[in-house]
C-alpha cells in the first residue's frame, strides 16, 4: 500500500477483506457463548445453521468445481454451441434439464456451471433454463418433497413450475442486450486471482 | 451427492490417464473458481445462520398458517429473501399444511424459496452481473405468482 493512500480508504479496504470472516466469528462468538452460558439458544443455533450450510458447501461444491475446470478444458466449444447454442432447437432444452435434475446441493452451486455453460457458447436462454431446472426440478429434492408435501402436491407443482421457466429463460434471453456479457464469462476468474 | 463425487472422481481419473498437463489446467480453474467465490459465499452463509437462529421455524408458523392474502404475501416474502436448506424448508412446509395453509400459500412458499433468492443476489451478480440477477430474480418471482395461481386451479 502506498504510504499516502488516505485513511479512510485504507480503512474500508481493509474492512472489505475481513468483514467476511468478521461475520464468521460473530457466528463463532454466538455459539461459544451459548455453550459456555447454557442459556443463549440463539448463538447454538446459529453455530448449528453455519456447520450445516459448510457441510453442504463442502459436500457438493468441491467434486462440482472439479467437473467444471474438466469441463472446460476437455469439452470442445463447437460441441456445447451445436447442442445448446442459439441455433440449436428444442432438443437444447431437454439436455439443459436433464443436466441439471441430475445435479444435487444449493443454487449457488450452479452458477459457475451456468457460466462455463455460457462460455462455451450455450445460448443465454438455454442458460436459464438450466438454473431453473436446478432450481426448481432437482431429482434428490423432489424425493424430499415427495416424503412432506406428497406426490400430488410435488408433481402438481413440478409440471407447473417446468413450462414458467422455460418461459422465464426465453424471456431473459429477449430482455438482456444481444451483446450481454456477464461478468464472469471473460476467461478471467469472477474473483480474485 | 455420493453419485456426483463417483463421476468427479472417474471424471478426474480417465482425465489424468489422457492428459496430465490438461488435468493440472482442468483442476486449477476450478480451484480458482471455488476460491474466487468462497470469501463471499461464507459471508453469506454467516449472515444466513445469523438471520435464521433469530427468527426460528416456529416464528414463521403462525404467520404463514392458514389462507387468504396475508399468508399469502408472508410466503412470497419470506420464500423469496431466505435461503432456507431444503431439511429445514420441507419438514416446515409439512408442518404448515396440518396448521392449515393453503396450497397457494405452500407453493408460494416452496417456490419462491427455491427459484427467487434474494440474499443470495450478491453471489448471482459476481458471475452474471447485476442486471442478468435482478432480471431473472424478478422474473423468477412474478413465475412464483404463476406457479402458485396455477396451483390453485389444478388441486382446487
Amino acid at each position: 500500500m502506498a504510504a499516502g493512500m488516505n485513511t479512510p480508504w485504507k480503512t474500508l479496504r481493509v474492512v472489505k477483506e475481513i468483514w467476511p470472516w468478521l461475520l464468521v466469528t460473530a457466528v463463532a462468538a454466538s455459539w461459544g457463548y451459548g455453550r459456555l452460558s447454557g442459556n443463549s439458544a440463539f448463538g447454538l443455533r446459529a453455530g448449528t445453521n453455519l456447520y450445516g450450510f459448510l457441510i453442504e458447501m463442502a459436500s457438493v461444491l468441491p467434486a462440482m468445481f472439479l467437473l467444471v475446470g474438466l469441463f472446460e478444458v476437455w469439452v470442445p466449444r463447437h460441441l456445447v454451441e451445436r447442442h445448446t447454442g442459439v441455433n440449436a432447437g428444442a432438443a437444447a432444452v431437454v439436455w439443459v434439464i436433464l443436466l441439471a435434475t441430475l445435479q444435487a446441493g444449493p443454487l449457488y452451486g450452479a452458477f459457475p456451471v451456468a457460466m462455463s455453460l455460457w462460455r462455451k457458447g450455450c445460448a443465454p436462454r438455454n442458460v436459464f433454463i438450466y438454473l431453473g431446472a436446478f432450481s426448481a426440478m432437482k431429482i434428490p429434492m423432489l424425493t424430499f418433497e415427495v416424503a412432506f408435501l406428497g406426490w400430488s402436491f410435488s408433481l402438481a407443482r413440478t409440471l407447473i413450475t417446468l413450462p414458467v421457466f422455460i418461459l422465464i429463460g426465453f424471456a431473459m434471453e429477449r430482455l438482456l442486450p444481444a451483446a450481454y456479457s456477464p461478468p464472469g464469462i471473460a476467461n478471467r476468474l469472477p474473483v480474485g486471482s | 451427492m455420493t453419485l456426483l463425487w463417483i463421476i468427479a472422481g472417474v471424471a478426474l481419473l480417465a482425465s489424468l490417464v489422457a492428459d496430465r498437463s490438461k488435468t493440472r489446467a482442468a483442476v486449477a480453474r476450478g480451484a480458482g473458481i471455488f476460491w474466487g467465490i468462497a470469501p463471499l459465499l461464507v459471508c453469506v452463509l454467516a449472515l444466513v445462520s445469523l438471520i435464521l437462529a433469530a427468527v426460528t421455524p416456529e416464528m414463521l408458523r403462525p404467520a404463514l398458517s392458514g389462507s387468504g392474502p396475508a399468508p399469502f404475501c408472508a410466503a412470497i416474502g419470506i420464500g423469496s429473501i431466505a435461503l432456507i436448506p431444503a431439511f429445514i424448508a420441507y419438514p416446515l412446509a409439512g408442518v404448515l399444511r396440518q396448521n392449515g395453509a393453503s396450497t397457494p400459500v405452500l407453493a408460494a412458499f416452496i417456490t419462491s424459496l427455491m427459484m427467487v433468492g434474494v440474499l443470495t443476489l450478491p453471489i448471482e451478480a459476481k458471475f452474471f452481473g447485476w442486471k442478468a440477477a435482478l432480471l431473472r430474480n424478478g422474473l423468477a418471482f412474478v413465475g412464483t405468482l404463476v406457479v402458485a395461481g396455477g396451483m390453485a386451479w389444478l388441486l382446487a
